[in-house]
Order: structure tokens, then C-alpha cells, then sequence
């Protein structure tokens, strides 16, 4: 088990430090001088030196990846050029945004998905299995984007039931904020939940046809209790790896959605600090997302070893 | 009365009729037999006991359990006779165990659900019955995952579950198939233990009529569905009344006609492998730990001449197909030499190997697996002739596959084919023909025969044994099955933990073993002459 | 985790006979074809002109002379429809054109050498799905400019990593087998073994992931298109379309419906394509028939 998790922990964290010192030199070789952007071009060049000296820009490159890097760990990310402010600050004020709309997300895109998944896979070939597979069939089809947009036109402007789009924060209540962030997570949502459905169909079928199978049904158990008590488990860890995957899908789908909502989480951030050149956001928010992509697979690795004791044991 | 009763037994799969007419009784404490080749509907005929059929069948006549109509029941009467009633062993003891349960779930999860027994209850009942299928909780402790098990102790597992209840009829479907001789010599010691204890009746399913006929009292042999011939063990297999019986008796005794075998010792050996070693690097256990190395095939020499048909048998692990791997050069010894035609062949590289693999051919055991689907017979047969420093025109090609097909009797216009338009026994002479086209001296065989029926199985052996005496090629047999060895070999060398324990002429060896592990695998071998014999002393 | 593959032991007469009882297959099959058939025919006719603005006729709903409506610049949607199809489909075929060559061959020699080679070539894998695809995207199609080409690379990149992957994991499932033994016995190399033995026994496998990332870079090219980021204007593409449709919705639903359809369909019809071929040549499929 250590030894499974020692290698596991290990491959994150040299994906991490791999994965810095690639977004490090993406943002190095662009095009376009940050204390240029900042002074203006009416600025000489002479004031352009001098702050570029204040930044750190011309300190030999390890030094200034070591640097950088070093920021990060203690949380300290810059200041933002457009900003002007602490990136730490901007991103902790949009997390606040982007987290819940994630985690509702995914929390509804599982929920949602796993039972159809076992409905369909218990009563395979019949009336309930295709209609279930149908739709799920045409939810992996949709654009999540497209898919907001008519969730807007139908439940904001046709039923005026929420919001057509923005944020008003959580400090008037959360019940104005979630109401906020329902559609959003609706559209995010749906189309993985389709996907996760289909996963966990076929993982059961696949299951279903093992041998093992055979064996508990030769003891007695009724189908039910075959499905729950021997298939469900062995499938769980393909859903598993897709429900991971899932994670990095529902991040980048975030910028998206974010625009179509106009919410001001860091897919929306992430998205104009590109556009605005602001490249210190966008190493941060790049840096976030990498870091929650692979601690969301470590995390995924270490409940493979919970489900299957075979991972466990491996010494 | 009888505890199953068959009678007039049908059953089609979509359009496709797997049973006609079957008929079978099994009486409580006895053992039946059931007997036949593959596809000859014998496991389905288990499956249509324990109602676990594919969706597809329709099955029609009459099954009767203990005075319930099977054909009639409805699942939740299945249920309920299920691991209660009638208990089922199955043949792949490997898949057949729930990975991410422990054994002790596994078997104490039938006692709970039938008995309504409480965990601790019944968990104690689920040790009670490790500990008799051989398991004892303090080497086998409840908590134990079936990886942790090898194959033998994951079937006692199987057994286990399928006795907890003390079932009235247990069904085992090719029980000990996956196993080697010496476990399955164990495993049908427990059962036939298992059935004396509580008066259970066993339907033994199997196609090995050496091992239906140590365990069987009654037998029943099925052929394409339909029952040929059914009766008293002993009698029906010393009289041999029906054609189909005495095609499968002597089948299973077959014994190739050969002319004396080539004289060893004149002139140079064909093979000589001197003091070869194979480590696998252990697993790592830790980020600076490693479990120690493992050693497959520890100091092993061995030589053979020209024209010498060798039998090189062991128990599965003994590291009998490792030695023959690096042999044929496809894994290197982690020292130790290999010379072939006087040539040394360890540590050279593929362009340096190609006059040593072009007299050196390989047959694999599993006759489905052995051909890429994707290719035609032409293509798949020719291939060894890559190795030729002559690349032969595609005219010349077809001319001497058409040449090797002829040999091993099959015709020339086969080569159009692919592999799946052929049978088991067809492929494994497809198998053949690739092995011997480049005129090889040496071929060697892995299990060539043991994924055949008995019949085929026979055919097969009479091809090598001719092709021995007409081409001259000295053969290295792998194997686990001492018939085979005893059929077609002059000498036999033993294997066990990955050194050669005794060698010598084959009768020798096998009527006179000498080592432990030699006298071990000679008395597991199931043995139909032996078994009549027996059968017959038994009963007067 | 090994994968298991179950290699179809037929003819390709067979394949095709069943390939055509196959309900998804024949719908997925009829609606790409369509698809394909819209966005060449979009070269040599459409109904209107794309690129004429007839401001006289912006926004109007859909009719006879304009079955799906006109935008708020009066251009005929379904004339725009026709050519973003042929956009979407360049650069989503283009893109998967891209994974499979750089990406097959990558997880086939990891497959074929094992060891070290197959590790770091795992790692770098790792590397590159720590990436949210989208967001990297997003990231190469601001630095170098927004347009179908950098489009193109941005999400060809990542279908490398996940057809080295597959092509991996079917690779080693074939190793192991017999014939590839029997094949190295007789004295072929590894690169041999590949193109000849392994290649063909993965080509379905392949297939199934190459529709997959087909339809997944259709929505793609979509999103990045609705961001600004891909084929730029005149040039009409779905997710442009979606864009300048959003603030219109409530006068102007057809600008939104038509474009989203047109994804959903080509999308639908790509998946059923892909389920019908997996569902047409894997035997544990035909078994449960």
C-alpha cells in the first residue's frame, strides 16, 4: 500500500514541477515586455529598465523560475500588471465563484449519472435502457454552451424563474447566490453526466459478464443483489477514472460557461488575462488549475486502492 | 428415487440446438459422469440445471430436483436452491472469485443469505469450511483476497463456497482442467472426500475420461448433444460396446507407431544448454526496497542430439517454459550458455540469430491464439521464411507453403483461407506446417496438444511422430501431461523449482520415478488403463 | 489496468453485412454522410451568399425563402450552416489527423520497447493531461493568434497524448499473444511486428477513438470559435455563430437554434457512428445478442 501511494505521490509531484517549468517557459518565450505593457508606450526606455529591475525580469532565467516557483509555494503569486492588485487577492475573491459552480457540477453530474447508469445496465436491451441510453446518446452531443444558452432562454427569459447571467456575490445571502450559479451548474453538468452514465453502464455490463458473477449467482443471491453487492464495486474504478478526467473538463468548461453567464469566477479571469496579455494572472490561474487537475488524479489513484485490494497489497 | 432426473432434455440458443433428447440421473451419494468433447454440450447441460442459462435458450423436456420441476421454477425458487440445494463448481478457478472480496465474505455471503445466520455465525461456518476444503484460518486467514491465492487454493475457495450448505447435488463443470496433475489430483481427492462425507451427488463434468473414470460410479457420454452411451463406469469402459466409447477410450491411450528412435551420441548434439540461469528482478516493495529476485530457471545443462524427441515435463511454474523461451532465443539467461549446432546463440543479436532461428521452430499450445486473426494461411504459414538469406519469390513462396501444408495433410488450397475458417485440430497443423517450412532440425512444442479434444489430440501426435521419422526434426516437448511424454519421447527430463531432477529414457523415468518430484507427478497423472483396472478390482 | 481485446474472427464481406443490420451504425453512417455531403456541396452552391450583408432582411424568422432565418446582418443561416459545417469538419478531421500520426506511433513503440522509453513517454502523458485541453487551447489560440489553423494545432495536440494512449494499451494487449511470438521466433523485429501484427489487430480500436475525437473537436472548435478564438469572420463557423446569437435570443431564436443543431447532429451522428462500428466488431457485443 505505501509503496503504491509513495509512487503515486511522487509521479504528482514531479508532473507538478514538470508541468510549473512548462507554463514558466510557455509565458517566457511570448512575445510582448510586461513593464512595457504596464508603463505604456509613451514611457522611455530608460523607465522601462528601471522597473523591469523592480519586477525581477532581468535576473538570469533559473534564478527568476526559482523565484516564481518559490512565490507559489508560499502563496505569494505577484501582482497583477492590469490589476494592479495581489493575483493572490483576485483569485481567492473568484475561487469564491468558480469552486461552487464546480463542485455543484460535479456533484450533480454524478448523482444524476450513476443511477441512470445502473438502471440501464440492470434492465439492458429494454424500453427503459434505450430511452436512457437515447438521451444520454444526445447529452454527450450538446455543447455545454449551446446547452446554456437555451437553458437561459427558457428559464430566464420565457420563465423568468433565475437569472439570465451575473454574480451578486455571497454577501447578500447564499440563496441569491446559488440561484445564480443553478443554470450554470445545469449546463456544465449535464453533458458529463451523460458521458459518466454511458461509463457506468458499460463498466457493469462488463462486469456482469465476468465469471465471478456466475459464482455468486450459483450461491443464491438474486440479480439485485449480484448488481449491488458484486458488480457495482468492480465497476466503480473506470467510473472512477472518467469522474477524474471529468474534473479537468469541468475546469476548462468553466471558461465557457463563465462568459455566457457573465460570472465573474477565474475562467473568466484566466480568459481576459490571456486576451490582456496579463501574463502573472495567467501563470497563476494556470497554475492553480494544473495543480487541482493532477491533486483531483492523485486523489482518484488513491480510491482506486480503496476499491481494489489488489493495488493495496502490491508490495 | 433420484435426486436429478433428466429426462428427455432439449435445449436450443437462438437458432442453434445444443441438446436433443438428453437424458441423465444422478442418485444421492453417487458420482456421475458426464463425458464428451468440446461442444458437446455438456456444460450447458449444467447450466440448464442451475437455471443460469443465457438469455437466448429455450429449453424443453423435463428436470427434475428433489421432486421440484426445474424447467418450471421460478427465479426466486432458483434462488433459493442455488448454493442451498445444489452447489456448482466452475472451471476457471482464476476468474471465478470476486477480486475486491476477501475469501471469508465470499463464502460466509451464501450461508448468511440462505440461513439468515448473523455475520459472526456465519463467518464461523465460513472458517469451519476453509479449514475442511484444506484452507486452515491460520495460514488462510477469512480476511485473505483471492489474489492472494494461487490457482489450486483459489479452486478450494470455489469448493468451499459451492459446500458450505452442504448441498444435495454438487455440480463441478471441468473442475480441475486449469490445474496441473498434481493439484488436480488433490482437488478430486477433496471432492470425492467431500461427497462421501454428506451424501452429496456430484455431476462431474469433464473431458478427460481417465478422470471421470477414477471418480465416476455411473457415466454418461455426450456427443453433439445427444447422450451415445450411458451406464456403469467400469462396464461401460471395459466393454466398449458403443463405436463413439471405444473411439474416445483408445483416443485417450493413443500411442503414435514410431521406428526405433534416432540412436543419440553420434556425432555432434543438436542442442547443448550449459549451466543457464534466469533471475526476475522481485518486485519492489518500497521506493528503495526490492523482494529479492526471483529465479525461474536456476543452473540448468541439458544436450540433445540430432533427430531426438525429448519430453521436458513439470508442474505448472516449475520453469519449464521459461528454459524453452530462452532455447528458442526470445529471452536471454541471466548466465549460463546455449549452443545450438555448435554455435553459441546467447547474447547475439536478431541479424546474428537468423541462421540459427532458421533451423530452430517453435509450436504453441493454444491453436486459436497462435495465428494473427488478420491474416491469410499463405502469409501466417510463410512467415518463418524471413529468416531465408534468399528472400523466395511470391511463386515460390505459395510452392512451398502449398508444399508444407501437403505435409502436415491439409490441402494446398487452404493457403486462401483465414484461421478462423479452421478447427482446433486444423490450426494446430496449421501451427505445424509454419514450423517446419524452413526444414528445421529442431522444433520446439509448448503444450502442443493439451487445448485439443482427445481425437484430435491423437491425430496431432501421429503428425509429430511422423514428421520425426520422415524429416529427421528432434523435437522439445513441454508438458505437464505424462502421456503425451509416454506417446511420443525417448528421454524425459523432469523439472521442479527450476532445476532438472531426473532424467533418462522415458519408460524408464515414468514407470521407475526416482526423485521426489518425478514419483509426485507420475502418481497424479490420471491414467485410464489404470483406472479400469481399478474400477474392475473394485467391484470383482 | 490491461485491457482486453477480443479480435474479430471474420471476413470483411461479413463485417459489412452486419455492419448494415446495425442500427446505430446506419444512422450515425447516413447522418456523417449528410454532414460531409453539406459542407462540400457549400463549395460549389449555397442558397445565398455568406458573404453578402442584405441589411434589409436582418433578423427575419425562418420562411420559405430563408428556412432557417437571417442574422442580425440579414445573411441566410442555413447558407452559413452549410459553410461552417466544412470549417468544422477541417479542422476536427485535420486535428485527429494529427493525434493519430504523432500519437499511434508513440504509444506503439512505448507498447513494443516497455521499460524506461514506455515510462517517460507515460509520464510526458501525464504531463499533458494535467493541461485542461480547453483552457490550453484556449492559452495557444490567444499567444498565436486567433484563426482555424492555430485552431487546428491547438486541439491536434491533444489528441496525441489520448491516441497514445489507446494505441498503447491495445498494443499491450497483444503483445503477450502467440502469433506475436510465433512471429519473433521466426525472427522479425519489433518494428516489424508492429506494422505487421499489431497495427492491423488495433485498427478498430483506433477507429472507434478516431470518431470519438472527431466529435469531441467539433465541440471544441465550437467553443473555441463561440471565445473568438477560432476561424475568424467573414468565414461563418458554428461557435461564431452561437456567440453574436446569445445577446439576439429573445428577438432572434432561430440564430441560436439552427448553428446549435447543426453541432448536436454532426456530433450524434459521429458517436452513433463509433458506437455502431465498436458495437459491429467487438464479440462480447454479439455474444450478449
Amino acid at each position: 500500500m505505501t509503496a503504491y501511494l509513495l509512487k503515486r505521490l511522487t509521479i504528482a509531484i514531479a508532473t507538478l514541477v514538470l508541468a510549473s517549468m512548462v507554463v514558466f517557459a510557455v509565458l517566457e518565450i511570448l512575445p510582448g515586455d510586461p513593464a512595457r505593457l504596464m508603463l505604456g508606450m509613451n514611457a522611455s526606455a530608460d523607465q522601462v529598465d528601471l522597473l523591469r529591475n523592480q519586477m525581477g525580469l532581468n535576473a538570469p532565467l533559473p534564478w527568476r523560475y526559482l523565484h516564481w516557483a518559490g512565490g507559489l509555494l508560499s502563496l505569494d503569486f505577484g501582482r497583477s500588471y492590469t490589476y494592479s492588485v495581489p493575483v493572490i487577492d483576485l483569485v481567492r475573491e473568484r475561487l469564491a465563484v468558480s469552486l461552487p459552480l464546480a463542485l455543484i457540477a460535479l456533484a450533480l453530474s454524478t448523482i444524476i449519472a450513476i443511477p441512470v447508469g445502473l438502471f440501464s445496465a440492470s434492465r439492458r436491451g429494454r424500453a427503459g435502457d434505450t430511452v436512457a441510453m437515447g438521451a444520454a446518446q444526445l447529452g454527450v452531443a450538446v455543447p455545454n454552451f449551446w446547452f446554456a444558452l437555451m437553458l437561459i432562454y427558457v428559464f430566464a427569459v420565457w420563465l423568468r424563474l433565475v437569472p439570465a447571467g451575473g454574480f451578486p456575490g455571497w454577501g447578500a445571502g447564499p440563496w441569491p447566490a446559488l440561484k445564480s450559479l443553478l443554470l450554470p451548474a445545469v449546463a456544465l453538468a449535464l453533458p458529463q453526466a451523460a458521458i459518466l452514465a454511458r461509463v457506468t453502464r458499460s463498466a457493469l455490463i462488463e462486469v456482469l459478464n465476468e465469471d465471478y458473477i456466475r459464482t455468486a449467482r450459483a450461491k443464491g443471491l438474486p440479480y439485485r443483489a449480484v448488481l449491488w453487492r458484486h458488480a457495482l464495486r468492480n465497476a466503480m474504478i473506470p467510473v472512477l477514472t472518467i469522474l477524474g478526467l471529468q474534473f479537468a473538463f469541468l475546469l476548462a468548461g468553466t471558461i465557457i460557461i463563465e462568459n455566457v453567464f457573465y460570472l465573474p469566477g477565474l475562467g473568466r479571469l484566466v480568459f481576459q488575462a490571456i486576451t490582456q496579455r496579463d501574463l502573472i494572472v495567467v501563470e497563476s490561474v494556470v497554475m492553480l488549475l494544473v495543480a487541482a487537475v493532477i491533486a483531483v488524479n492523485l486523489l482518484v489513484d488513491l480510491s482506486y486502492a480503496v476499491v481494489d485490494p489488489r493495488l493495496r497489497s502490491r508490495q | 428415487m433420484s435426486l436429478l432426473d433428466i429426462e428427455n432434455l432439449s435445449l436450443t440458443i437462438g437458432d442453434t440446438p445444443i441438446l436433443r433428447g438428453m437424458e441423465l440421473s444422478v442418485a444421492p451419494g453417487e458420482v456421475m459422469g458426464l463425458v464428451g468433447e468440446s461442444g458437446s454440450g455438456k456444460s450447458m447441460t449444467a447450466l440448464t440445471v442451475m437455471q443460469l442459462l443465457p438469455h437466448a435458450a429455450r429449453a424443453t423436456g423435463r428436470v427434475s430436483f428433489d421432486g421440484i420441476d426445474i424447467l418450471a421454477a421460478t427465479e426466486d425458487q432458483m434462488c433459493a436452491l442455488r448454493g442451498d440445494d445444489i452447489g456448482m463448481v466452475f472451471q476457471e478457478p482464476m476468474t471465478a472469485l470476486n477480486p475486491v472480496k476477501t475469501i471469508g465474505e465470499q463464502v460466509a455471503e451464501g450461508i448468511r443469505w440462505h440461513t439468515r445466520a448473523s455475520r459472526a455465525a456465519a463467518e464461523e461456518r465460513a472458517r469451519k469450511m476453509l479449514d475442511r476444503v484444506g484452507l486452515p484460518s491460520a495460514k488462510f486467514p477469512l480476511s485473505r483476497y483471492p489474489h492472494e491465492l494461487s490457482g489450486g487454493q483459489r479452486q478450494r475457495v470455489v469448493i468451499a463456497i459451492a459446500c458450505a450448505l452442504k448441498p444435495k447435488l454438487l455440480i463441478a463443470d471441468e473442475p480441475t482442467t486449469a490445474l496441473d496433475v498434481v493439484l488436480q489430483a488433490q482437488i478430486l481427492d477433496l471432492l470425492r472426500d467431500l461427497v462421501a462425507e454428506s451424501r452429496m451427488g456430484l455431476l462431474l463434468i469433464s473431458h478427460d475420461l481417465a478422470v471421470v473414470t477414477e471418480m465416476a460410479d455411473r457415466i454418461t457420454i455426450l456427443r453433439h448433444g445427444e447422450v451415445m452411451e450411458a451406464g456403469d463406469t467400469a462396464r461401460t469402459l471395459s466393454q466398449q460396446l458403443h463405436p463413439y466409447t471405444r473411439q474416445l477410450a483408445q483416443a485417450s491411450m493413443h500411442v503414435p507407431a514410431r521406428a526405433r528412435p534416432h540412436g543419440a551420441g553420434s556425432g555432434q548434439p543438436l542442442l547443448q544448454v550449459e549451466g543457464v540461469t534466469r533471475d526476475y528482478p522481485g518486485r519492489r516493495s518500497s521506493l528503495f526496497k526490492r523482494a529479492p529476485d526471483i529465479r525461474a530457471v536456476n543452473d540448468v545443462s541439458l544436450s540433445m542430439a540430432p533427430g531426438q524427441s525429448v519430453a521436458l515435463v513439470g508442474r505448472s511454474g516449475c520453469g519449464k517454459s521459461t528454459l524453452a523461451r530462452m532455447i528458442l532465443a526470445l529471452d536471454r539467461p541471466s548466465s549460463g550458455t546455449i549452443r545450438f549446432r555448435g554455435e553459441t546463440v546467447t547474447g547475439k543479436n536478431e541479424a546474428e540469430l537468423k541462421p540459427a532461428r532458421r533451423d530452430m521452430q517453435v509450436v504453441f499450445q493454444d491453436p486459436y491464439g497462435s495465428f494473427d486473426p488478420r491474416q491469410k494461411v499463405e502469409k501466417l504459414v510463410a512467415e518463418p521464411l524471413h529468416v531465408l538469406d534468399k528472400k523466395p519469390t511470391r511463386a515460390e513462396r505459395r510452392e512451398m507453403v502449398a508444399h508444407a501444408l501437403h505435409e502436415v495433410g491439409l490441402d494446398q488450397r487452404d493457403m486462401d483461407k483465414y484461421p478462423h475458417e479452421f478447427s482446433g485440430g486444423q490450426r494446430q497443423r496449421l501451427s505445424i506446417a509454419r514450423a517446419i517450412i524452413t526444414r528445421p532440425k529442431l522444433v520446439v512444442a509448448d503444450e502442443p496438444v493439451s487445448a485439443l479434444d482427445v481425437s484430435i489430440r491423437a491425430q496431432i501426435l501421429d503428425l509429430f511422430a511422423e514428421l520425426n521419422q520422415k524429416l529427421g526434426i528432434a523435437y522439445l516437448f513441454i508438458t505437464h501431461d505424462l502421456t503425451v511424454a509416454r506417446a511420443i519421447t525417448d528421454e524425459v527430463l523432469v523439472m521442479h523449482d527450476g532445476k532438472i531432477v531426473e532424467r533418462g529414457k522415458t519408460n524408464e523415468v515414468l514407470d521407475h520415478p526416482q526423485s521426489e518430484a518425478a514419483k509426485v507427478l507420475v502418481t497424479a497423472a490420471p491414467d485410464l488403463h489404470r483406472a479400469i483396472a481399478r474400477r474392475m478390482q473394485e467391484q470383482g | 489496468m490491461t485491457l482486453h481485446i477480443d479480435i474479430p474472427e471474420e471476413t470483411f464481406a461479413s463485417i459489412l453485412a452486419k455492419a448494415f443490420r446495425n442500427t446505430a451504425f446506419v444512422a450515425g453512417f447516413v447522418i456523417t454522410l449528410l454532414v460531409l455531403a453539406m459542407a462540400i456541396i457549400s463549395y460549389v452552391w449555397t442558397p445565398y451568399d455568406v458573404t453578402k450583408l442584405v441589411i434589409s432582411d436582418k433578423t427575419q424568422a425562418p420562411s420559405m425563402a430563408h428556412w432557417f432565418g437571417t442574422d442580425h446582418f440579414g445573411r441566410d443561416i442555413l447558407s452559413m450552416v452549410m459553410v461552417g459545417a466544412r470549417n468544422s469538419i477541417a479542422v476536427a478531421l485535420v486535428a485527429v489527423g494529427i493525434g493519430m500520426g504523432a500519437g499511434v506511433p508513440l504509444g506503439a513503440f512505448a507498447a513494443a520497447r516497455g521499460g524506461l522509453v514506455d515510462e517517460a513517454l507515460m509520464r510526458l502523458n501525464d504531463l499533458v493531461f494535467a493541461f485542461p485541453a480547453l483552457l490550453s487551447a484556449i492559452m495557444i489560440t490567444a499567444i498565436f493568434g486567433p484563426g482555424a489553423v492555430n485552431a487546428i494545432i491547438a486541439i491536434g495536440i491533444f489528441n496525441i497524448p489520448v491516441f497514445a494512449r489507446v494505441a498503447r494499451a491495445g498494443a499491450l494487449a497483444i503483445w503477450p499473444r502467440e502469433f506475436i511470438l510465433a512471429a519473433r521466433a521466426a525472427g522479425k523485429s519489433s518494428t516489424q511486428i508492429s506494422i505487421e501484427h499489431v497495427l492491423p489487430n488495433i485498427a478498430t480500436l483506433l477507429l472507434v477513438q478516431g470518431t470519438i475525437q472527431f466529435a469531441l473537436g467539433i465541440l471544441a472548435e465550437a467553443g473555441l470559435s463561440y471565445l473568438g478564438l477560432g476561424a475568424q469572420p467573414p468565414m461563418p463557423s458554428w461557435g461564431r455563430m452561437l456567440f453574436d446569437a446569445q445577446t439576439r435570443m429573445v428577438v432572434a431564436s432561430w440564430m441560436a437554434i439552427f448553428p446549435g443543431m447543426a453541432i448536436v447532429v454532426t456530433v450524434l451522428g459521429l458517436n452513433l457512428l463509433g458506437d455502431g462500428i465498436a458495437d459491429i466488431l467487438d464479440p462480447k457485443s454479439r455474444r450478449q445478442r
